[in-house]
């Protein structure tokens, strides 16, 4: 199963702080032992939201409204894509985390959805089929 | 935490932490058998005392801390029976032994050749395919016996049977713990590379059974697979089968149908295909091809599932380039099976017509009677041609070949449609949107 591990933001974060090198080392590590053990997928930092915006949807409306945003604990400065066994497979690796920001800081983790998830809402198999049907539709008249 | 939250938790540690915890202690006491009793035995002090005690905050620290005791307990002992033994007036060969301020030191050295020469003891060729498949499993996938049994559907004793006969025949053959060099380096990679292949594939398209495919079985492989690119990193064909695997796992979700059956590479909605592993795997064959000019057998056949995997359509793949591809690896490593695939590919690219010429070769070839996919090809490339009758028998002879009751379901459907109403499809028309390129 594959795990969506989201790092917080702090203060700092969103001030646009850089990590020091010994963090960034420390860091460095940790990835490379992630890698190793086979279970990394992919992973990256974010800039802070100020560089960022957010689309708002309400009916047929679009806003756009441009960061930066309040609530910084909220905001999620990273993240990794692990593909693990178990939650507390997930839990044990992100224990061995050095602490990602020179203040206190979380670590939210999120399991991917999978195909099989779906299945309780398209118990026959229907929604699936339709999208199939589609692309057939699609190709025929291409063809 | 409560008990059953503990011992989840303690079951992830074990996975985690297993692999070098056996690779360190199979480094001090010279056997992997003993080395895994006593990390076992780690283990159990762990669900004993962590219920209580709660987990402590470094969980691998502790086991190997645990262990090692356990480990000097051993070598003690075994040093004060040598001694005995001195004593009685044997002449025993002076064996080095550790004293313990060394062990510390060498247990903690580099973890990575320690697990790289786990590796290669679990894949050692005094030992059956099937002892290293369930060793490879057991000490560096952390699998348990139940769960290795599951996964081959086998009875749990059996791979019980084959893990201790396994060890035992380690011991008897006096297999040396370490990284073999040169020419016998090669030679060992592959045979490491062929038992988790050969693990995904298992999982990829399952060989008996209920269900078509197994995707824990291929995050086990794939796992194994990329902690050997990093034990290994210069190995071209490592990447090459990381690479492999990589592609093909990117295409589980789209490889079964909402009822459990098989959908075939060129009817898969390509949407499902993940594309993050996608470009994994992409970019481990770039490695692989930058680390060697010349292409081994994974790299050719990531090469291979890379051409699809570009494919924004089916109809969009490129199929001479597929055929040449096949071409290549069938005079690098020259098998019937590789045969079949390139026959496909020529049909794919040229017609049906020439794909039969190559495939009814193949039918006198005394490996691949048993092998379902030859009258599953032959039947698909009848059909193309229009001969309905003769595609019929062959879907009828591949599903009775078949010991996957998904896969049986289909080819048996595909005869149906044989008899039923032949499609007016123009015979021998070129690359049309369904044939069972499966596997590689």
């Amino acid at each position: 199963m594959k795990f969506m591990v989201l790092v917080k933001a702090t203060k700092e974060s969103e001030a646009g702080t850089m990590p020091s090198e010994e963090m960034l080392t420390a860091m460095m590590k940790y990835n490379e032992e992630l890698v190793k053990a086979g279970i990394m997928l992919a992973g990256e930092g974010l800039h802070p939201s100020s560089k960022g915006a957010r689309i708002r949807f309400s009916g047929p409306k679009r806003t756009v409204i441009d960061g930066p945003f309040a609530e910084t604990k909220e905001l999620v400065a990273g993240f990794w894509l692990w593909q693990v066994k178990s939650k507390e497979e997930a839990i044990e690796w992100l224990k061995r985390c050095p602490n990602p920001m020179n203040e206190d800081s979380e670590i939210e983790l999120r399991q991917v959805f999978d195909a099989e998830d779906f299945a309780a809402s398209d118990p026959t198999g229907e929604v699936r089929r339709k999208e199939e049907e589609l692309r057939a539709l699609t190709e025929s008249r291409r063809g | 935490m409560t008990a059953s939250e503990t011992h989840r938790a303690i079951h992830a540690v074990w996975r985690i932490e297993s692999a070098r915890l056996i690779a360190g202690l199979t480094r001090l006491v010279r056997d992997v058998g003993l080395a895994e009793e006593l990390a076992q035995d780690a283990l159990v002090a762990a669900l004993e005392q962590w219920p209580k005690s709660g987990v402590p905050d470094n969980p691998g620290a502790w086991l190997m801390a645990s262990a090692k005791h356990r480990a000097i307990d051993q070598l003690r002992r075994k040093q004060r029976l040598e001694r005995k033994h001195e004593e009685l007036g044997h002449e025993l060969e002076t064996q080095q032994a550790l004293s313990v301020q060394d062990l510390d030191a060498a247990i903690d050295d580099s973890v990575g050749d320690d697990l790289l020469r786990l590796v290669f003891i679990s894949c050692h060729p005094v030992l059956s395919t099937e002892a290293r498949v369930a060793l490879t499993l057991r000490l560096l996938g952390g699998l348990t016996t139940e769960e290795i049994a599951r996964a081959f559907l086998v009875p749990e004793p059996t791979v019980a049977q084959r893990i201790v006969r396994a060890k035992r025949t380690l011991a008897e053959a006096h297999v040396p713990f370490e990284v073999p060099r040169g020419p016998e380096l090669e030679a060992r990679v592959s045979s490491v590379l062929e038992v988790i292949y050969l693990v995904f594939n298992e999982g990829y398209s399952a060989t008996a059974g209920d269900d078509w495919v197994r995707p824990a079985l291929c995050e086990d492989a794939l796992r194994l697979g990329r902690i050997l690119a990093g034990l290994v990193p210069e190995e071209p064909e490592v990447h090459g089968l990381v690479a492999l695997m990589e592609i093909q796992a990117s295409r589980l979700r789209a490889r079964v149908g909402p009822s459990g059956e098989p959908i075939l590479l060129l009817d898969q909605n390509r949407a499902l295909w993940d594309q993050l592993l996608i470009r994994r795997g992409l970019s481990a064959l770039a490695r692989a091809e930058t680390l060697s000019p010349e292409r081994g057998p994974y790299t050719f056949q990531a090469a291979i599932a890379a051409c699809h995997a570009r494919a924004r359509t089916a109809e969009q793949t490129d199929w001479p380039l597929i055929a040449a591809l096949y071409t290549g690896l069938a005079q690098l490593s020259p098998s019937p099976v590789i045969e079949l695939n390139r026959a496909m590919a020529l049909s794919m690219a040229f017609g049906p017509a020439i794909g039969l010429q190559l495939v009814d070769e193949l039918t006198e070839e005394p490996s691949l009677q048993g092998y379902h996919l030859l009258p599953s090809v032959r039947g698909d490339l009848l059909f193309k041609l229009g001969r309905y009758d003769e595609a019929r028998g062959e879907f009828e002879r591949a599903a009775s070949l078949t010991r996957n009751a998904r896969e049986k379901g289909v080819l048996l459907e595909r005869a149906a449609a044989c008899a039923r109403d032949p499609l007016p499809q123009p015979p021998s028309s070129p690359p049309e949107g369904k044939a069972p390129t499966r596997r590689r």
